[in-house]
């Protein structure tokens, strides 16, 4: 129990931390690796929440895919390596507001509708054989239905970005 | 442990990919506050998940929003690229030509 909450503590400083860097960075190569960090964070959490196939997804998907699509989308729009000018808006106080208003809305009614609940401690451990069984039985239809849509993205990808 | 423990840092990281989006003016770092948001989702998800014994609902539905960002990634970065070469800049606040 004190092992799982140091650990905790841990990777949510460490999240906090790198999702605050991603948003205020001036420096769009260091944005993408803070959010490698925020990533292998959330991929922290899901190993302590037992879900331990969706960490692993999480590792090869986001940061295997998802920050190499975005370390090229930053090369190939030609973006200033190293410190870049004007990343943030001049309207940032505004946009400061409203997430401040929303934490606190979200942070107040989240305490008061579970306030003393616990993760159930004698929770199932999402193993492959689990999670495979549940998608390819209950849930075949929307699996089969993703793997159209991510046919249609790769296929708009490629129409969309190909030089005429 | 507590379920608002995990909870509350995924309000958190919803709440700094708003800020993102609202106050980022580089199109692919918009793109990547929209990530910490799908992500806040995704830990909500698997959270929630562990409240039912034996059911993978919520960790099945955190692979298809992880599938679904992916997808989202791709074509997102996609138009970022065609607007680059079009306009030659992907300042969000210079894309107005929509604009009535």
């Amino acid at each position: 129990m004190v092992a799982q909450n140091i650990a905790f503590g841990i990777m949510a400083a460490l999240m906090a931390f790198c999702a605050i860097r991603v948003v205020t960075t001036d420096n769009l190569v260091r944005a993408a690796l803070f959010l490698v960090g925020v990533l292998a964070g959330v991929a922290g959490i899901y190993i302590l929440l037992a879900a331990e196939f969706v960490a692993a997804v999480q590792i090869i998907v986001y940061i295997g895919a998802v920050v190499v699509l975005f370390l090229f989308g930053i090369m190939l729009t030609k973006a200033q390596i190293g410190k870049a000018a004007h990343l943030t808006g001049d309207k940032w106080p505004i946009g400061l507001c409203i997430a401040v208003v929303m934490a606190g809305t979200l942070g107040y009614v989240l305490l008061k509708a579970f306030g003393n609940q616990k993760v159930d401690e004698g929770r199932t451990i999402g193993t492959s054989a689990l999670v495979s069984d549940s998608i390819f039985g209950t849930y075949l239809i929307p699996f089969e239905v993703i793997s159209i849509l991510l046919l249609a993205a790769l296929i708009g990808a490629i129409v969309l970005a190909k030089k005429d | 442990m507590p379920i608002n423990a995990f909870l509350l840092l995924a309000a958190f990281l919803f709440c700094t990919g708003l800020y993102g989006v609202l106050a980022r003016r580089n199109a692919v770092l918009v793109l990547m506050s929209v990530e910490l948001i799908l992500n806040a989702v995704n830990i909500n998800l698997v959270a929630f998940g562990t409240r039912f014994k034996g059911d993978m609902t919520g960790q099945v539905f955190a692979l298809f929003v992880i599938a679904i960002a992916a997808a989202e990634v791709g074509v997102g970065l996609a138009i970022v690229l065609l607007i680059h070469r079009n306009k030659s800049s992907i300042n969000v606040d210079e894309l107005d030509s929509m604009k009535g």
